[in-house]
């Protein structure tokens, strides 16, 4: 049975391709067959995000016109096997995006795997709502900043009441909070919201925190999902949040100071 | 943790960010009057003129396209079947 996962936000910038990335790789990774899919006609960086630039030929919008095959489309990453990336047209815009071509497309790539993974574009216009109207979970991906816990709250609303789950009467979206750019420093100087204002205000169940850490600048630059990388804080976070959303009890990390350095416990083992 | 960075120091990588960009933004840029939209449109009159003369399946002309520093590479694959079917002529 396969699902239909939505990373979005309302706002931009918040991290939705780096956690879309990170997410479908985790999920890959875990055995299952994986595609993420490019919502942000006109505007895309997926294939960016995951270094696949070069190898875009035909996209999202040539599969829905028929110009182009589901196969021809696909692009197969070279680190991570099961895992496929749907890059989406740089020169067209969110009017090539409609429900029933979307869902045309969306059915076939159903039969061929277990997640699909819809990395929205910001806002709450035809492209956001094309990339969440079909999905049987959303990810709201939030930072701890007023403004973007605002959208993410306008964007709860417009699931609630534009998808298809909606629209339908069925089941609604199960929605999870994925927390980034998390800064521990600046939490604790009180300057930045904690996890527990955010979880009060939006009140749906977290699904992770991710650090904010300079890993993910880093793994942008080289075009490979920060989750790749498993030295770093982000890379083991978005790996707890997969776990978790496979329905594993992960407790959470660096969401608190540790009590003890890598020093600390150097010294005191050797005291 | 400052510290620690100094001893296991990555290599940068804003260079390759930088290089990554230079050569896709080149490419964009070229086709921004919509030349790089071709790709279909050319698979589609390919498929036309080879079925002029061979009885293929729509989906047996295929175009890939491959980018490197220096060079496009633009592959045309053709799957001819087995027993060629010629046209009749009339």
């Amino acid at each position: 049975m396969s699902k239909i996962v939505v990373m979005t936000s309302g706002k931009g910038g918040v991290g939705k391709t780096t956690s879309s990335a990170a997410f479908a790789a985790g999920l890959a990774l875990r055995g299952y067959k994986t595609v993420v899919v490019d919502f942000d006609v006109g505007l895309r960086n997926l294939d960016l995000v995951m270094g696949c630039e070069r190898r875009v030929v035909f996209d999202f919008i040539n599969v829905i016109n028929g110009e182009a095959k589901l196969s021809q489309a696909l692009i197969k990453d070279k680190r991570v096997d099961n895992l496929y990336i749907l890059p989406t047209s740089q020169t067209r815009d969110k009017d090539a995006l409609n429900t029933s071509g979307v869902g045309e497309a969306l059915d076939r790539l159903k039969e061929q795997f277990d997640y699909i993974v819809c990395d929205s574009p910001a806002g709450i216009e035809r492209g956001a709502v094309m990339a969440l109207y079909y999905a049987d979970e959303a990810v709201i991906v939030t930072n701890p900043e007023v403004s973007s816990v605002r959208d993410s709250d306008r964007i709860l609303g417009v699931l609630q009441s534009k998808s298809r789950r909606a629209e339908e009467d069925l089941e609604p979206v199960k929605e999870h909070l994925l927390l980034t750019r998390y800064d521990l420093d600046r939490v604790e100087r009180g300057e930045m919201l904690a996890i527990d204002d955010v979880l009060e205000i939006l009140s749906i169940q977290l699904l992770g925190v991710i650090p904010e850490d300079q890993s993910v600048l880093r793994a942008s630059n080289l075009g490979q999902p920060v989750i790749l990388d498993n030295q770093s804080m982000p890379g083991q976070a978005y790996g707890d949040a997969v776990s978790r959303f496979l329905g594993d009890e992960v407790p959470h990390r660096f969401i608190k100071r540790e009590k003890k350095g890598l020093f600390g416990r150097v010294f005191r083992r050797s005291a | 943790m400052k510290l620690l960075d100094f001893f296991r120091k990555q290599p940068a990588s804003a260079p390759q960010a930088r290089e990554r960009l230079q050569i896709l933004l080149a490419h964009e840029r070229a086709g921004r009057d919509g030349a790089a939209d071709f790709l279909p449109q050319l698979q589609r009159e390919l498929l036309e003129v080879v079925k002029k003369y061979i009885a293929v399946d729509d989906d047996k002309v295929q175009v890939q396209l491959d980018r490197n520093d220096d060079v496009a590479t633009l592959e045309v694959n053709v799957e001819i079947p087995e027993t060629l079917p010629h046209k009749r002529s009339a």
